[in-house]
């Protein structure tokens, strides 16, 4: 086992006094490694929250500069970084928080060619894209590589999530199949979000990804968590792995093909 | 008949129903935008027409939530 320090110790001792974490689990998290896709409305509380937590490694994937309509409910940025890198603000706030974590930036979007790669040397990885062409091609490569991760959808005041285990629980098109015909497609930005759901859904994500890493409790493995924040209804719904799923059964995805991604148009609600 | 529907028992007064039928009674605005699942398993898109829901079933509408950033 690692020696822990006295600043260790003391920055985990909330984490430590968990029995089912202790000592052991800390050490867990200290050496794991975790990918967040989109350093945005969720990946803000994702990368703030495992940061404090002490993962290891952080790696960080975002194409997008700091804009100042992200700055309702993208938390991890600030005023002063409209037009900066996404995922260098993010850096900066990571390392004040917590300077034991390394961080890898990936400053580009993920696609077919790339992401595999990007995958690769991390144990949990975590979906907080704003489209389906992204959250499809995730799971995908998740599958490929056998990468246990966190689907994660915000719409509105609606929050979905479910953790998936490549080939051992429902993925996310056992349940989805595909993405929706463009032309039906509110993405956050043509239909808006209650900057709060973000840092619910988030969360949620954060302490999924800390369960996988530990082995503890009953991730959200074939179940889809949905919530509505209008009534403060959340719900989970059982998932079976689908036996036709294109993506997980039988020989399922044998190569990566980037979805098509269409053109954000701002429909009526 | 009854159903379950997201988690709540509902009655109707018809006796047979297609999925395209239920979606349309329960004034689901956007049906490209839901995962339909009957019981344990998912329906395909194009088979919404043919496909009975019967008896006793339990449905859920899953939505697509796409966003994230
Ligand atoms: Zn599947």
């Amino acid at each position: 086992m690692r020696d822990f320090s006295e600043t260790e110790l003391e920055r985990y001792s909330r984490h430590i006094l968990l029995a089912d974490v202790g000592i052991e689990g800390q050490e867990k998290i200290l050496e794991s490694k975790v990918l967040i896709i989109g350093a945005g409305g969720l990946g803000a509380p994702i990368a703030y929250y495992l940061a404090a937590a002490g993962v290891g490694t952080l790696g960080i994937v975002d194409g997008d500069v700091v804009d100042l309509s992200n700055l309702q409910r993208q938390i991890i940025h600030t005023t002063a970084e409209v037009g900066v890198p996404k995922v260098e603000s993010a850096q900066r706030k990571i390392a004040a928080l917590n300077p034991d974590v390394t961080v890898e930036t990936y400053r580009t979007m993920l696609d077919a060619s790339n992401i595999l790669e990007i995958l690769e040397p991390y144990d949990f990885i975590i979906d907080g894209t704003d489209n389906f062409a992204a959250k499809f091609l995730i799971n995908d490569a998740c599958v490929l590589a056998g990468k246990p991760y966190s689907h994660g959808g915000i719409l509105r005041f609606t929050g979905q999530t479910m953790t998936i285990v490549p080939r051992k629980t429902a993925c996310y098109a056992c349940a989805f199949h595909r993405p929706p015909p463009a032309g039906a497609v509110p993405t956050c930005a043509s239909a808006g979000v209650l900057g709060a759901i973000a840092g619910m859904l988030g969360t949620i994500q954060a302490a999924e990804a800390l369960k996988v890493i530990l082995g503890l409790g009953e991730p959200l493995y074939n179940q889809l968590l949905t919530f509505d924040a209008k009534t403060m209804n959340f719900r989970k719904t059982t998932l079976k792995p689908n036996p036709h799923c294109r993506v997980c059964a039988g020989s399922g995805i044998q190569k990566l093909e980037d979805y098509e991604q269409p053109v954000c148009d701002l429909k009526p609600q | 008949m009854q159903l379950v529907i997201n988690g709540d028992a509902r009655t109707f007064a018809e006796t047979q129903l297609s999925v395209s039928d239920l979606l349309r009674l329960e004034s689901v605005e956007l049906p490209d935008m839901v995962s339909v699942q009957i019981n344990d398993d998912f329906i395909n898109r194009p088979d919404y027409d043919t496909t009975a829901v019967r008896e006793g079933d339990t449905v859920n509408f899953l939505y697509f939530m796409g966003g994230g950033q």
